[in-house]
């Protein structure tokens, strides 16, 4: 059997609230003790004794409603966050997608900020460089390449920095709501790149809103609710249970 | 292992061109902002105290200018560092990597524009008949090195730092002002007072490093002592840094 690649073990996850602190020095100073009452009771529970396994080469989807922890997850197997309690254990390169173009400089240029992205998200320079023209080709910006990436639109912008992750080799891509924007010519370029990204091998965290998205690329299935597991399951199963709560 | 390196290399050179391009790009003058600051600084000074309140002293103007460059990348990389996390919560939250690259991308960035004005400060020393000397050879590295890692531990503080307490901003630029004033940039260390030159000079940590580049710039000396307490220092500083650092950085993508 395939070896699990990323496994949660009775993870907790609380924030607390920072905002006495943030409200800056003096009301620190001043009101000390009750600063310090109202920060330990201030805790905020993202997640629960939250245990699963996923397996090398699944295609994982969470989903849930806003605010149920699907994002604290993907923070905590990007490896941006640590666990409060529990262990989280990620075997490999996690490419965090959490976010298309991470980085990204409005006043540099399409080009510019395909090199800087790229070494963000873990490629060397030289790696880059020697993916650089495909990665234009994909975007199908060529003519805007030269031009600085203020000038783009929204969906231009989607598209630069999807063809960016599309051309990473990570062990681990975690997704988050991309699918969103972009035309529908592209979206369907891009679901075919991840089914590619499936096809060879590669672990998937998918979170998504776009439950046809989830049935068609995930292998499994998980629903966050209340910041626990309420179900995990095959998607025809777990979708249809969460879409007639 | 090799490529882990390579790409932190990486990393950190784009980071710092990022910086650059981003400071140069539709500006029409470019370069010419980089030097305009300090020299503006050195003009009001010159005015203040050589043509007002008549400082009895040779070649003011290029004593000024061997001070107000390396004081500048300092200042410049200090009063930025509020901003380096803050300024880039996006990478912070969502992608994982060594995130004490950034705050050295910064102090890379004005260590750069420093070396590119060392020109003009040799432009002053042929005004007022001096010239290079060849000690700058190892002496230019040597106190570039060590204001480097002094620079760098006191932004790995105030960025890591900032994050958790907002009111640092302000302190930092009020710190700023009031440390320039006791350091011995504007004025030669022989001028300050018997009682309080122990203090300006060795409780603070910069003092030994500016009049160490001066001595450098103006007449190529160097003296050991100074620089083994401005290194001693740095070094503290550093750590400190680190130590701030590590402490706070995995909290970092929790507050931002």
């Amino acid at each position: 059997m395939k070896e699990p690649i990323i496994v949660f073990d009775h993870v907790y996850k609380s924030y607390l609230l920072y905002k006495h602190i943030t409200g800056g020095a003096k009301e620190l100073l001043l009101h000390l003790p009750r600063v310090l009452r109202s920060i330990k009771n201030s805790r905020y529970e993202a997640l629960k004794d939250m245990s699963f396994a996923i397996k090398k080469g699944e295609a994982f989807g969470i989903i849930g409603r806003n605010g149920a922890g699907k994002s604290t997850i993907l923070g905590l197997i990007a490896g941006v966050l640590k666990p409060s309690r529990g262990s989280v254990m990620v075997k490999g390169k996690a490419s965090a997608l959490l976010e298309l173009g991470a980085g990204f400089h409005p006043e540099l240029t399409g080009r510019e900020n395909i090199l800087l992205n790229g070494i963000i998200l873990g490629l060397t320079k030289a790696e880059v460089l020697k993916k650089l023209d495909e990665i234009i080709e994909f975007s199908e910006l060529s003519e805007f390449i030269d031009q600085p990436i203020r000038v783009y639109s929204s969906g231009m912008l989607a598209r630069l920095g999807f063809s960016v992750v599309a051309h990473l080799d990570p062990d681990v891509l975690l997704i988050d709501e991309i699918l969103a924007v972009g035309d529908l010519d592209f979206q369907k370029r891009c679901i075919d790149k991840m089914m590619g990204f499936k096809k060879s091998g590669v672990t998937m965290v998918f979170v998504s809103h776009s439950m046809p998205d989830v049935k068609r690329i995930c292998d499994r299935v998980v629903w966050i609710d209340d910041h626990i597991i309420k179900m995990t399951g095959i998607p025809d199963n777990v979708v249809s249970a969460y879409s007639q709560q | 292992m090799n490529s882990r390196i390579r790409h932190y290399i990486d990393l950190i050179t784009v980071l710092t061109q990022k910086e650059m391009k981003v400071r140069y790009k539709s500006t029409f003058f470019g370069y010419v902002w980089s030097i305009a600051h300090p020299l503006a600084f050195a003009l009001v000074f010159f005015m203040a105290f050589k043509i007002v309140m008549r400082i009895q002293m040779e070649g003011y103007a290029v004593f000024l200018i061997a001070g107000l460059f390396p004081w500048q990348w300092l200042s410049n990389s200090v009063n930025a560092s509020p901003m380096v996390f803050l300024g880039n919560a996006s990478l912070i939250k969502k992608v994982s990597l060594p995130r004490h690259i950034l705050p050295l991308a910064t102090v890379l960035q004005d260590m750069i524009h420093f070396l590119l004005a060392i020109p003009v400060i040799v432009l002053f020393l042929f005004i007022y008949h001096k010239s290079p000397s060849f000690s700058w050879l190892y002496g230019i590295p040597l106190l570039l090195t060590i204001q480097l890692l002094m620079t760098y531990g006191l932004t790995l503080i105030i960025s890591s730092l900032n994050l958790f307490i907002r009111d640092l901003e302000r302190l930092t630029s009020i710190f700023m002002t009031l440390l320039f004033y006791f350091t011995p940039v504007i004025y030669p260390e022989t001028m300050i007072p018997a009682r309080y030159k122990a203090l300006v000079l060795f409780l603070n940590p910069l003092s030994s490093l500016m009049i160490s580049w001066r001595n450098l710039f103006l007449d190529g000396t160097l003296e050991i002592s100074l620089v083994a307490v401005s290194f001693a220092y740095s070094l503290f500083v550093l750590m400190l840094g680190y130590k701030v650092y590590t402490r706070l950085a995995w909290k970092f993508a929790e507050v931002l």
